[in-house]
């Protein structure tokens, strides 16, 4: 066996185009579902029982279902609803439609740990709706759904690689190419491995390191 | 979309559900010995056990199996593809599994323990009927939630080949023109295995000893 990593490197500018791709998906993505996350569950706290009902089971749905499915039904069942996407933007709705049922369970499970004698207190004053997500449940909540979303971002970081799938041209699609063109499939995919677990890595170490500067700062008494 | 087609999606769905079985009991076995090793007073099983974890939860499990696909066969072993997705499935379902019994472990009340040695019980008898049952108790939801994500993370095997539900529905959709009520159709067998799962990991629950009644 033979591992000659210089024949993977020989392709830098590729690798570093893919990697590109890579991150700037699971970013657009990992914010798009955070915010759309966000907004769903918003709307199933003040939204009536009925709207309540209706997204929870789009969630069951998104939830329960593997992500391939989803992706492949944006990508290939789109065109026969009208909806004709390339490659890269059907990867990044799919990943911020699967992102945004997970992001909305966090969401609403930090709503409900908000007391709800403070909801009722803003409520009691004349607050609006919007004034009492920003003014009360956000803040008190926001220690509370750090962590879980710190794990999400990272799930949604590893799901890019099922991109590839779909023909994304991000790293793994990127690497699997050299792979094949050069019959080196085990040192592409080894630098691959360990590009996902610096990166993984890193992005847990910073998160981290938000989470305890603003816990030391304790701004919200929770 | 006729009934024929859906069948087939069914014939697939065994294999989806052999494969996650099979995985997640290997993958358990696997996370005991691991979980040993994070636990162990050796610094060197417990540096092994952290990059173990670390190296399985931080790579795409997608990467994971590719990796393994095609390492296997470059250091002589040639193996039929669905035992590298067993493979690549057990080690990434272990590495989160290991976290969990650590959990579980580690939340056995210590008094339990002690008293435990004090009416002289054995290390080994402590192990299966003190702390074994405690820690299968407190991890039992966290090990339903895991058979949930590798039944949804099996669709990824069909990058190495085997015909199973996510493979099939591919098939279908490309022989057939009919993407949308075939994935859609998948989709729904998924959810309804998952519901399967989740119901009787509920029940399953219920009876263990030691649940609130």
């Amino acid at each position: 066996m033979t591992f000659d990593i210089n024949v993977i490197f020989s392709h830098l500018p590729e690798i570093a185009s893919g990697a590109f791709v890579t991150i700037v998906i699971w970013i657009v993505a990992a914010l798009a579902a955070a915010v759309l996350g966000f907004l769903v569950a918003v709307a199933r706290r003040f939204g009536g029982v009925l709207f309540d009902r209706a997204f929870g089971i789009v969630i069951a749905v998104l939830r329960g279902t593997p992500f391939l499915i989803q992706i492949f039904l944006v990508y290939y069942g789109g065109p026969f609803v009208g909806l004709s996407l390339n490659p890269i933007p059907a990867g990044v709705v799919g990943l911020s439609i699967y992102g945004a049922a997970y992001f909305s369970e966090i969401f609403r499970s930090g709503f409900a740990a908000v007391p709800k004698g403070h909801i009722e207190a803003g409520l009691c004053v004349g607050l609006t709706h919007t004034q009492i997500v920003r003014r009360i449940l956000l803040p008190e909540m926001t220690m509370l759904v750090l962590p879980p979303s710190l794990n999400m971002t990272i799930i949604l970081m590893k799901e890019t690689a099922v991109l590839s799938i779909i023909t994304v041209p991000e790293l793994t699609a990127t690497l699997s190419a050299i792979g094949s063109q050069q019959y080196a499939f085990v040192e592409a995919l080894f630098v691959l491995a360990l590009f996902y677990w610096a990166l993984v890595e890193i992005t847990g170490w910073l998160g981290r390191l938000a989470e305890t500067k603003l816990t030391r700062f304790r701004f919200f008494n929770i | 979309m006729s009934t024929k087609l859906f069948e087939l999606l069914l014939q697939a769905s065994i294999y989806t559900v052999t494969i996650s079985v099979v995985s997640i009991l290997i993958g358990f076995a696997i996370s005991i010995i691991v979980s040993a090793m994070l636990l162990s007073r050796q610094r060197l099983f417990m540096l092994l056990g952290q990059v173990f974890i670390s190296f399985f939860r931080g790579v795409p499990l997608l990467v994971q199996l590719l990796l393994i696909y095609n390492l296997l066969p470059v250091i002589g072993i040639n193996v039929p593809s669905i035992v590298a997705a067993v493979v690549g499935l057990s080690l990434c379902t272990a590495a989160y599994q290991a976290e969990n019994l650590r959990g579980g472990f580690a939340s056995v009340p210590s008094g339990l323990v002690e008293s435990a040695e004090m009416v002289g019980l054995t290390p080994m008898q402590i192990f299966r009927r003190i702390k074994a049952p405690i820690a299968l108790r407190l991890t039992f939801p966290a090990l339903v939630n895991e058979a949930i994500l590798i039944l949804k993370a099996s669709s990824l095997v069909s990058v190495v080949g085997i015909v199973e539900l996510t493979r099939m529905a591919q098939d279908l959709a490309g022989s057939t023109f009919l993407p949308l009520e075939i994935f859609a159709s998948a989709g729904l067998i998924y959810l309804a295995i998952n519901w399967i799962v989740a119901l009787a990991g509920g029940l399953i629950e219920r009876s263990l000893p030691g649940a609130p009644r």
